[in-house]
């Protein structure tokens, strides 16, 4: 097979200097800046900053309750990835048995997606609200089972529901396009051997699914540590005592409301770090047992 | 068709001559947001009709939070208001910075008199530097007030309680007297349990006069009357004499109170016209002092809500623009509109006379509102209660509030809790200090 390669190189740079100058104003300069201002300690309104070194770093890696943030973090991020993740595979394998109703089942499933995290948060603030929600019904069963507002791990609970709902329509879409690209004629000599349905999904479906897998695993991980924000904002504000205070929440409120930049800029970092180092254990340790086909 | 095309075109003619005789503008960012937000909008297109000259362009945002924030985004960016509404928790930093024109100097620049002795001292002193200058306008003010039902009282065959004895007492009358009342609907709220609560004590929350003696200021809350305090309501709610009500548990105290659910409820003035507003049929309430501890006298209550602060960087037009609006402002009509319309007291002495020969305060829907007044000038402002003058204070009220709602769940004592919010409360206090080294708070 030819390969089609740019003689010139003036060329090939000019159709991606577009792309390049929006990563670069995007996202490579705020993250620079980000860089300069957790070494230093930003005023607000402008009027200079200090040169601190580490302290801002120091601060934050000596917090209890900054690791306890971490702690949550991950928490919701392996929570809300393994409920997100196992429910798209077992709604995608539904439907691509084609089960009766598969069709309008299969558009209902991708809307969620579209819906904003707030949105979300707010909906799912109604549904588990102890006092005037679905969830009231349970409590007058049993009182005081539920009670998101005073329990952080109900809290905890209903943070990862939420934000797991919103990301199975996105995982739904790769689940059912990956199993709808492996060949009919595999899971058909599969089923003349014998084999039948759980075994087939589990010998010839699932394997053949692995990479899909892998990506769909290593988008919702980085998901939950950067976009939980919208939710968390909505349901609990971080609370109850810092049950839910998320890193990237925490990033918020410190920045933008209590206005310390400098902390806040530091902790962006710490985040960006541990989603990079996150993603690359993926890719070295997780992605060799993944075979493309 | 040609006669459409004659009417774009006597539109576009009609455009053109506005804009050459179009007015100056300012932009004026407010975070008052619902009906009081649009309250508020009403105030600019009040001053635009009775301008030629000058326009207010007014935007509002969700909450004072949100708009110091875009604020300073956009100052950084070259494009702040002229006009901006802030809270005090979001001043010490814009203080700080000395990007702010003080008010009281502008209006001298551009000759409009103003009579600041006719504002009240207590509002007044919470605007200003620590040497008197006035650095912002005072426009929405309010103070912290204890509402109570009077149907329920009476039940229960007491009084509007004084002290903070009385109340307990009340509560266990309440109690007494209908098991399945909610006595007290509490809401956390670092403004009234520990601000208010040590103003009208006359203790202080923090060293240096509350701050405003220097910057290497600490919190001393967690060895005051405040302990006592909380660790009261906590017993409260532990006996069941009160009962948390918060928006995240599905009603805040103040529906709570308003829907004939909770006998008392604690919060600003400015909630009495919306607590008129959302009362149940039958709903028979007041408004009183908030109680003190038996034995101590009282002093007057710190004033809240948010002034008017004009930023620098703008142009010349811009400023005499701003001058006008904040003229008009302060003219006895505008603050009676504004009085009237939201639950917000008089700033001025004048009005607030001028109001009380009027009758305003004898009948309802206003009948209560000047307790927020008395409170206010109970006494002349001290050293401890003329304010707090303290960096990050967003951060550090959001650790006692942290703290408290880890307390009330029963996590730790109160005790604790202060004590932990103390110390992490400190930490931002010397970052602040830090961060604006060689400087001192005007």
């Amino acid at each position: 097979m030819k390969r089609a390669v740019f003689n010139n190189n003036w060329v090939a740079a000019a159709m991606v200097a577009p792309q390049l100058l929006i990563i670069f104003i995007f996202f490579y300069w705020p993250t620079s800046q980000a860089l300069y201002w957790a070494f230093t300690l930003e005023q607000p309104w402008g009027g200079g900053n200090t040169w601190v070194g580490f302290d801002n770093f120091k601060a934050i890696l000596w917090d209890d309750l900054y690791w306890y943030s971490v702690q949550v973090s991950v928490i919701y991020a392996i929570g809300s990835t393994a409920l997100a993740v196992g429910m798209a595979l077992i709604l995608a394998v539904f439907v691509d048995r084609q089960l009766r109703g598969f069709k309008s089942y299969k558009i209902g499933m991708i809307w969620p997606y579209a819906i904003a995290a707030p949105a979300v948060g707010l909906a799912f603030r109604f549904i588990f609200n102890p006092g005037a929600g679905v969830m009231l019904y349970v409590n007058e069963v049993f009182p005081g089972a539920w009670n998101p507002n005073s329990n952080g791990s109900h809290a905890m609970m209903m943070v990862i529901i939420a934000g797991a709902w919103k990301q199975v329509a996105y995982n739904f879409i790769f689940f059912l396009a990956g199993l709808q690209s492996i060949p009919r004629s595999l899971l058909e000599a599969g089923a003349m051997d014998g084999a039948r349905v759980l075994r087939r999904m589990r010998d010839i479906q699932l394997p053949l699914l692995a990479p899909t897998f892998f990506f769909v695993l290593v988008i919702n991980i980085t998901d939950s540590f950067t976009d939980s924000f919208g939710i968390v904002d909505t349901m609990t504000g971080g609370g109850p005592a810092r049950a839910t205070n998320l890193m990237v929440f925490k990033i918020f409120n410190d920045g933008f409301q209590g206005l310390d930049y400098s902390g806040a800029a530091a902790q962006s970092i710490i985040l960006m770090f541990l989603v990079v180092a996150l993603t690359f254990v993926q890719f070295r340790y997780i992605e060799r047992k993944v075979h493309y086909t | 068709m040609k006669h459409t095309l004659a009417i774009v075109a006597a539109a576009l003619l009609a455009t053109a001559g506005t804009a050459s005789a179009e007015k100056i503008k300012f932009e004026y960012w407010y975070g008052l947001s619902g009906d009081l937000g649009e309250t508020l909008a009403e105030t600019c297109n009040r001053f635009n009709a009775s301008q030629d000259t000058y326009e207010a362009v007014c935007v509002g945002y969700d909450g004072y939070e949100l708009v110091v924030q875009s604020a300073i985004a956009a100052f950084r960016a070259g494009k702040a208001p002229t006009i901006l509404q802030s809270f005090d928790a979001g001043t010490a930093d814009l203080m700080m910075s000395g990007e702010f024109y003080p008010v009281q100097k502008m209006m001298a620049d551009f000759n409009i008199e103003i009579d600041w002795d006719n504002y009240f001292p207590g509002i007044k002193n919470y605007y200003s530097s620590s040497r008197g200058e006035l650095f912002s306008m005072p426009f929405n003010s309010s103070t912290a007030v204890m509402y109570y039902n009077v149907a329920d009282l009476e039940k229960a065959g007491v009084k509007a309680p004084a002290t903070w004895e009385d109340f307990e007492a009340a509560l266990k009358a309440i109690k007494a007297a209908d098991p399945a009342k909610c006595a007290y609907g509490y809401e956390p709220s670092v403004w009234i349990d520990l601000e208010q609560f040590s103003a009208i004590h006359n203790i202080g929350i923090a060293t240096n006069n509350n701050g405003y003696d220097g910057m290497d200021t600490q919190f001393t809350y967690n060895t005051t009357l405040h302990v006592k305090h909380m660790e009261d309501i906590q017993r409260w709610i532990t006996d069941g004499l009160a009962e948390i009500k918060t928006a995240a548990t599905g009603m805040t105290s103040q529906d709570a109170f308003a829907q004939n659910i909770c006998a008392f409820y604690f919060g600003s003035i400015a909630s009495h016209s919306s607590v008129h507003l959302k009362g149940v049929e039958g709903l028979k309430w007041d408004v009183a002092m908030l109680p003190m501890t038996a034995g101590v006298e009282r002093h007057n209550s710190v004033v809240g809500g948010a002034s008017l602060w004009v930023l620098s960087g703008k142009s010349e037009d811009e400023y005499r623009g701003a001058a006008e609006y904040m003229k008009f402002l302060a003219t006895p009509e505008s603050e009676k509109w504004w009085v009237s319309n939201t639950g917000y007291i008089p700033v001025t002495k004048s009005a607030f006379e001028q109001l009380t020969a009027e009758g305003f305060y004898m009948a309802d829907p206003y009948k209560g509102r000047e307790v927020a007044l008395a409170s206010l000038t109970a006494t002349e402002p001290g050293p401890l209660t003329r304010g707090y003058r303290l960096g990050g204070m967003i951060q550090t009220r959001a650790e006692w509030a942290s703290e408290i709602q880890a307390a009330m769940a029963g996590q730790k004592t109160v005790q604790e809790a202060l004590d932990t919010a103390v110390e992490r409360s400190n930490a931002i206090l010397a970052k602040f200090a830090k961060t604006y080294s060689g400087k001192t708070l005007p």
